[in-house]
């Protein structure tokens, strides 16, 4: 298989919305290295590292374990770290289920920081293809909050 | 009430050394990283790291919701600050008071008291502290008197001014009347505003601050002193302890100064108070107290054995202070260098960049603060320290020789960096002897134009 420059692109972006440090890609005469600013190899840092505490179990899947972005396909992701929440308030019916239609000014969730509502819009016009974070979870900035199949 | 999982509200340096001190005490750490530093070495450290938001810290490292919500939804119990961002608002102390997080730092009122210049003024005098001789002068009959008492040299600046306009230094008392005439007209002219203060004028003066810790209930202890006489336009480049040269009188005076000002406040936390040494006339004069823990703070831990990180942890979980004065034994000297990615043939301007490689002094008495290794990033959006490199020795010829020799290991490929000047200055006898002023690397630059070569 041969890779153009829109699937290079991607790979790219795939990479940089990622939490790999660094992606090795051999394929017919093409080879990719990709490795992102500031990343040293953890070796390095653990020839000094005191013995590890118990790591943090992660609340919400990191955009890594997503799967990969289809050719039409936006992920919406969020504009600020925050608490989540599909519903406007516990009880109701959330904002936007799968296979729901939005337009770019529909609203999918609130982002709640220390009581104060952030309502997030979609950004695109098309379907809900996946709601990546749970309701009432913790958001990080940036990250996947739902999907969706753009139309048009 | 135990800490478990501190969030760590910085970046940089600091925030790795932060990272250690909690590893060895068994504490979990979640770092709250802006998106220009999810690749650096502490968010790789730290047991867990958030994206708290864009590279610009007015939207990630300064902002104080976020923050702590960030604490709140992964369950921290405490919040360390460290220095610069948000470590000296009383905004973010008081938040986390009503939300029940323990903000690893002094109490509200307190950052208030000594972040208001007057106020802080006014509690050390309350201290009996000594500030810097001076007052306003409403008529002229009352600023011969007061100028008198100041003595001269003396400066006569305007209330409204700033950045050095509307001020005049006196050095004949004679020249008094004059020159408050002047400066009233040239106040009213400039500010609109004819009034004006004097204030006593410190020729030579050196920058020596006292570390203390407070257990918020009135207990008070130093850890000594250090001396940050080395600066450039007020950045501190080289910082140590002892004060080299001190007489002893003037130290014990400014040490239980020191104390006595954060007792006065009940000071809760690490801080440093900040005086003004008068060379001339062998006098000290409080300047302003850091409610925080300083980026100059390892050399003390060098010559005590103390890690204050560790005594601000225990000291914010209600431990309260684990030593006595007398437990407290300074041992030796330690000098601190600052290696920031900054270019001294271009002005100091900022250098950021990506450090192709790193390399990093050791050996005896080497501690090495930095969160740059190969590859590492110096993001454009924050400051531009790369590296403390602190040398501790039983005299500070000897910490200096091992300094000299650990700077000379130093290797940065990739950013411009100071660590050529940093050599030069360790090179120079006026420094090498010890108790250099303010005014130091100003001279030393007028006097070797080539120490601004890279």
């Amino acid at each position: 298989m041969s890779l153009g420059t829109g699937d290079l692109e991607q790979i790219m972006k795939l990479f940089e919305q990622s939490n790999f440090s660094e992606l090795k890609l051999k394929t017919g005469d093409l080879e990719l290295h990709l490795r992102k600013d500031g990343v040293v190899p953890r070796a390095s840092a653990a020839a000094q590292a005191a013995p590890e505490p118990v790591m943090l179990a992660p609340s919400a899947p990191a955009a890594s374990a997503l799967p990969a972005l289809g050719p039409d396909e936006v992920d919406v992701l969020s504009p600020l770290l925050g608490v989540y929440y599909r519903a406007p308030k516990p009880g109701e019916p959330p904002f936007v289920e799968v296979g729901q239609a939005v337009e770019a000014d529909t609203i999918i969730g609130i982002v709640e920081v220390m009581k104060l509502m952030n309502s997030v819009r979609a950004g695109a016009r098309g379907v809900i293809t996946a709601i990546h974070a749970p309701n009432a979870d913790m958001v990080e900035y940036e990250q996947p909050l739902i999907r969706i199949r753009t139309a048009g | 009430m135990a800490i478990r999982r501190i969030l760590i509200a910085n970046r940089g340096e600091i925030a790795l050394r932060v990272i250690r001190t909690c590893e060895r005490l068994g504490i979990e750490t979640v770092l709250a990283a802006s998106k220009a530093d999810l690749g650096s070495l502490p968010a790789l450290r730290a047991t867990r790291t958030l994206c708290i938001g864009p590279a610009p810290a007015a939207q990630s490292y300064l902002s104080v919701p976020t923050i702590v919500q960030a604490a709140l939804s992964s369950a921290c119990d405490a919040i360390h600050p460290g220095y610069g961002f948000l470590s000296e608002r009383a905004e973010l102390a008081r938040l986390c008071e009503a939300e029940g997080v323990t903000f690893i730092g002094p109490t509200a009122g307190q950052i208030e008291a000594v972040g208001d210049k007057l106020r802080a003024r006014a509690e050390a005098e309350a201290a009996g502290v000594p500030v810097v001789p001076g007052g306003p002068a409403s008529s002229r009959a009352e600023a011969v008197e007061l100028g008198r008492r100041i003595g001269a040299p003396l400066l006569v600046k305007a209330v409204g001014g700033g950045g050095g306009r509307g001020m005049k230094r006196v050095d004949d008392l004679a020249g008094l009347e004059e020159a408050l005439a002047l400066a009233s007209a040239e106040a009213a002219a400039a500010f609109g505003d004819d009034r004006v203060y004097l204030e006593r004028f410190v020729a030579r003066g050196r920058h020596v601050e006292l570390q203390v810790l407070g257990d918020g209930a009135g207990t008070v202890i130093h850890l000594g002193e250090r001396d940050c006489s080395v600066q450039r336009r007020y950045q501190k480049l080289i910082e140590e302890t002892p004060a080299p040269g001190l007489p002893d009188t003037l130290l014990n005076d400014l040490r239980e100064a020191g104390v006595r000002f954060a007792r006065r406040l009940d000071y809760r936390g690490a801080g440093t108070v900040e005086f003004l040494v008068d060379v001339d006339r062998q006098e000290f004069y409080f300047l302003e107290m850091n409610a925080r823990i300083q980026v100059e703070h390892p050399v003390t831990e060098a010559v005590s054995g103390i890690d204050l990180v560790e005594q601000q942890i225990a000291i914010a979980a209600g431990e309260g202070l684990g030593l006595r004065q007398e437990d407290v034994r300074l041992a030796g000297a330690a000098i601190e260098c600052r290696i920031n990615a900054e270019d001294p043939s271009r002005d100091f301007m900022p250098s950021p960049g990506v450090v192709k490689q790193a390399v990093w002094p050791a050996g005896d008495g080497i501690r090495v603060d930095t969160h740059i290794g190969s590859g590492s990033a110096v993001p454009p959006f924050y400051d531009s320290l790369m590296a403390k490199i602190i040398a501790h020795g039983p005299t500070r010829a000897d910490a200096l020789a091992r300094l000299r020799q650990a700077l000379d290991e130093t290797q940065i490929v990739g950013v411009a960096s100071n660590i050529a000047f940093q050599r030069r200055v360790l090179a120079d006898p006026e420094f090498a002897a010890g108790g250099v002023d303010t005014a130091y690397l100003t001279r030393l630059a007028q006097r070797e134009p080539a120490l601004m070569e890279a």
